[in-house]
């Protein structure tokens, strides 16, 4: 069963920006993007483990601060050529509300 | 979306590179947009003809070099309909007509009928083992014949006649090359390196016959030999006609398109009927035809924005370079070099060596080139070639090639050829040579881009660049099309950066959306490298007016501190030129003992780096450097850095001038301000030069009688001294000289050019007309300057610190305690 969390407003975020979720088993970034959508991925690139958190977003894509790997925010695969994929988790918003749902699983490593 | 049955029909004729890159360039800019149907007489994908020599040579195989299979068709939804022929185009009724009599609609219509091969009218030529060399088809002739007969005979001593010829003599067939000149591939070799060239041929077996005019193929049931003008014959089991290629346009033609030696195409690729496009071989634009692929895939990369429906984009001819694809002869020529009365030559030739470089000047710039046994600097030419550079100032170290002006030794060091493929050719990635000739072949990859998006080689600092389009060139074999004169801004657009400042300032432009829409971008929001740069565009071009966009800054500008390996920030205060106090040294130690701040490091712009601050702590960290009279040193910016200064006139025994002094008043007036890439600057209290002055983008020399201003000097990737802009009495002078030149450079630079780079582009006599000759310019450029401070030095530390600026920006929006 999907639990939802209350984590903010979704203004709270930057429209192409993101915040983080601090959890015990590391970051989650929340991501907003241009038309309002939110997404959730764990706060590490596939690639060298940089802050996705504080990279630029375009589109529905986040491009890692590091070394400009490009990551897709729904399903968090590198947009190819590059490979990896960072973990994502379920994020919704509600009359304004961002909902969180931590993939337990997927927060850890 | 568009649904199907509302899709408009393109019917491409040829299922060739350039009708097929056409397409792809289409898909990528239009994926929905039209029913593609795509008609190729020979009976398989779309291969990469280029490679025919090396298939020939048994280097390759017919495997190695296609480029689009059968699936890739059905991928995309593109109707492939190989193996039939297009006879007749109805433009009438808007159709195509197969040989079998099909009738197929179009809206659009694309011809890419290519090129044929020219056979010589004489007696004999259709016998048995008489052949052109255009496809696989002649290919597999070829290699069949040379398995079961002994002596081949090549007619034409051009490009394409000796590549058959290598590939025949490689085949173990004893060949004869005929060619009506004495000189060898006399369109692109001068006769010097074409005797070369016939020299190092012939010690490999290879035999010629030259000047020699063909007569008659002789033979009965199959060509049995060939005989010449003056009498003599030679034996011949294969003949194979190489003497040229002409464009395949009798389709178009007898569709009543008006041709003359191809079908005649507008600069939008259309032909006199509108709804008619043409690219490759078979066209003839603004009076030349091409048989080289640069130019084609120049050609197909604006028919696909035209076909897209942008409608923006023009083709405005190509410059070509060639090489020949013989394994072990390293032959490059481009542009034009036959001699002429206004032409200049440098030659270097060195005979025991195997060496021969010929470079054409005119009017101070590279127009033509020709090298012989020492190509590793080909591209390098070409590239000063196309951009017409005037390359005056390197003149005399020219004809050495790019590994002697002091590039650090980081471009052109050795050959590629000669390197193992363990040689790591991109050292920012780690990237061997044999990784990057791997994903090339395997991959086919064509472009520069193609290759730093699969390999990341070159896609970090950028200076083994020239060395990826090396490996680019020697893997490819030859007609590897360097990159285009005008460079788009980034893959988001077709557009220059020229073309997107000028256009900012022309329509008044004044948000990313606004710029974005108005040009057409292909992105929604752009990507990481357009935004930032249209981010820094806007603000130089409307300082008070266009408000800066956070999420369109790379995040060091954001939260003004440098990101490290493990997401923690640097931070470094402003030290003034370099001068401190025991209050501000004592502060420093107190907030690195405060926050725990692992490392703290003398930088080399002589100031204070903290290392290791987490991004929370980073809003108190700087309120209390705040506190202690310090402020954001910006070592994270595309701006003002440091003024690195000597000790000066006030101490030094030597000093002819307040160089402390004059560092401090620039940096007091330069800082915040935001430039197109970094800005370092450098005073020097005397020539002894300890503020190593030289090597800054700007740095002043004091000398007894003044200020000497020197500019577009580096010291990273590159290494370069600086150039002499002028010498002033003054320190007034001296910093309004500065500034103004300054000015100019956020003005005319592109985002992350640094001024060195800037300079070579437009060139350091244009820069010191403006800002030395022209002192009306050079004020109302300082004013410009001055203008846009007053919006841009307030401290961005004190702003987020004490003034709340992005409180959200430093603190997690949650804290979640998971079970």
């Amino acid at each position: 069963m999907t639990s939802w969390i209350e984590i903010g407003a979704l203004t709270d975020i930057p429209r192409l920006g993101s915040r983080v979720v601090r959890t015990p088993h590391g970051n989650i970034a929340v991501f907003r993007t241009e038309s309002d959508e939110v997404f959730a991925l764990d706060d590490r690139c596939p690639h060298k483990g940089g802050p996705l958190s504080q990279g630029i977003v375009h589109n529905k894509r986040v491009t890692c601060p590091l070394h400009n790997f490009v990551i897709e925010l729904a399903s968090g695969q590198a947009v190819a050529p590059d490979e990896g994929c960072t973990h994502t988790h379920p994020a919704k918003v509600e009359n304004g509300v961002v909902w969180l749902s931590v993939r337990l699983a997927a927060a850890v490593g | 979306m568009l649904d199907k049955v509302t899709k408009q029909k393109l019917v491409v004729i040829g299922n060739g590179m350039a009708g097929i890159r056409t397409v792809e360039a289409l898909l990528e800019r239009a994926p929905d947009l039209y029913d593609i149907t795509v008609f190729g007489s020979e009976p398989y994908g779309n291969y990469n003809r280029i490679l025919l020599s090396p298939v020939l040579a048994g280097e390759k195989t017919v495997d190695d070099i296609m480029l689009n299979t059968v699936d890739w068709y059905e991928d995309n939804n593109i109707t492939l309909r190989k193996g039939e022929t297009v006879t007749m185009i109805d433009r009438r009724t808007c159709e195509v007509v197969t040989e079998a009599g099909a009738r197929v609609p179009y809206d659009r219509l694309l011809i890419a009928t290519g090129s044929n091969p020219i056979m010589l009218p004489l007696p004999g030529k259709e016998l048995p083992g008489v052949i052109g060399f255009r496809d696989i088809y002649d290919v597999d002739r070829m290699i069949k014949a040379s398995t079961d007969y002994r002596n081949a005979v090549v007619i034409g001593g051009g490009l394409l006649g000796l590549e058959a010829a290598n590939g025949l003599m490689k085949r173990g067939m004893n060949v004869t090359v005929v060619h009506l000149l004495d000189t060898l591939m006399e369109r692109q070799l001068d006769p010097v390196a074409g005797g070369l060239l016939r020299k190092s041929l012939e010690e490999r077996g290879m035999l010629f016959k030259m000047p020699a005019q063909t007569q008659a193929i002789l033979g009965e049931d199959r060509v049995t030999g060939v005989r010449f003008g003056d009498g003599t014959e030679l034996p011949a089991d294969l003949v194979v006609m190489a003497v040229g290629i002409r464009p395949s346009f009798e389709l178009a033609k007898k569709a009543g398109l008006y041709c003359e030696r191809g079908i005649v195409v507008s600069d939008t690729m259309q032909t006199y009927d509108g709804r008619i496009y043409a690219v490759g071989e078979c066209v003839q634009h603004r009076r030349q035809t091409y048989g080289l692929v640069a130019p084609l895939f120049d050609q197909a990369k604006v028919c696909a924005n035209h076909l897209a429906m942008k409608g923006f984009a023009t083709y405005d001819g190509s410059v070509t370079s060639t090489k020949l694809k013989v394994t072990g002869i390293d032959l490059f020529s481009a542009g034009d070099f036959a001699p002429g009365p206004d032409k200049e030559e440098i030659v270097l030739q060195d005979a025991n060596r195997g060496v021969y470089k010929r470079i054409i000047l005119k009017d101070k710039k590279i127009v033509g080139a020709v090298l012989y046994g020492d190509t590793i600097d080909g591209p390098w030419y070409f590239q000063h070639l196309r951009d017409g550079t005037d390359v005056s100032h390197m003149r005399e170290r020219l004809v050495f090639g790019a590994a002697n002006l002091g590039d650090g030794g980081v471009s052109g060091q050795s050959s590629v050829a000669a390197m193992s493929d363990e040689t790591e050719i991109c050292g920012c990635n780690g990237v061997c040579k044999g990784a990057i000739v791997k994903a090339i072949s395997e991959k086919k990859l064509f472009t520069l881009d193609d290759v730093r998006a699969h390999t990341k080689a070159s896609s970090s600092c950028g200076s083994c660049t020239g060395l990826v389009e090396q490996v680019l060139a020697f893997t490819l074999g030859g007609d590897y099309s360097a990159a285009p004169k005008v460079k788009p801004l980034c893959k988001c657009t077709d557009h220059s950066h020229d073309d997107v400042r000028r256009v900012i300032v022309e329509q008044q432009l004044k948000t990313i959306p606004a710029v974005m829409r108005f040009m057409e971008w292909k992105t929604q929001n752009g990507c990481h490298s357009c935004r930032p740069a249209l981010n820094y565009y806007l603000l130089a071009t409307w300082p008070g007016e266009y408000r800066d966009d956070q999420q369109s800054r790379f995040i060091n500008e954001r939260v003004h501190a440098n990101i490290q390996k493990d997401g923690t920030y640097s931070v470094v205060p402003r030290m003034w030129g370099g001068v401190t106090t025991p209050s501000e040294l004592r502060a420093i130690a107190d907030v690195a003992e405060k926050f725990n701040i692992p490392t703290v490091k003398v930088t080399g712009g002589q100031r204070i780096d903290l290392l290791g601050v987490k991004k929370e702590d980073l809003p108190a960290v700087w309120a209390d450097l705040n506190d202690a009279g310090m402020v954001s040193g910006h070592a994270y910016a595309k701006g003002l850095r440091t003024v690195k200064t000597c000790v000066g006139s006030e101490w030094c025994r030597f000093g002819t001038q307040d160089s402390t002094g004059l560092g401090v008043k620039l940096e007091k007036f330069m800082w915040g301000s935001w430039t197109p890439a970094k800005v370092k600057l450098g005073v020097s209290g005397c020539p002894r030069n300890c503020a190593e002055a030289t090597c800054k983008d700007v740095g002043v020399v004091c000398v007894d009688s003044g200020y000497e201003i020197h500019f577009a000097g580096a010291a990273g990737l590159h290494i370069k001294g600086t150039e002499f802009l002028t010498k002033v009495e003054t320190e007034d002078e001296a910093l309004e000289v500065i500034v103004a030149l300054t000015q100019l450079y956020r003005e005319e630079g592109w985002y992350l050019e640094r001024m060195y780079k800037w300079c070579d582009r437009v060139s350091l006599e244009q820069i010191r007309k403006r800002v030395v000759d022209d002192i009306t310019n050079r004020k109302a450029l300082f004013a410009r300057f001055a203008y846009s401070q007053q919006f841009s030095q307030s401290d961005p530390w004190a702003e987020r610190a004490s003034q709340g600026v992005d409180r959200n920006e430093f603190a997690p929006i949650a804290e979640l305690e998971l079970a």
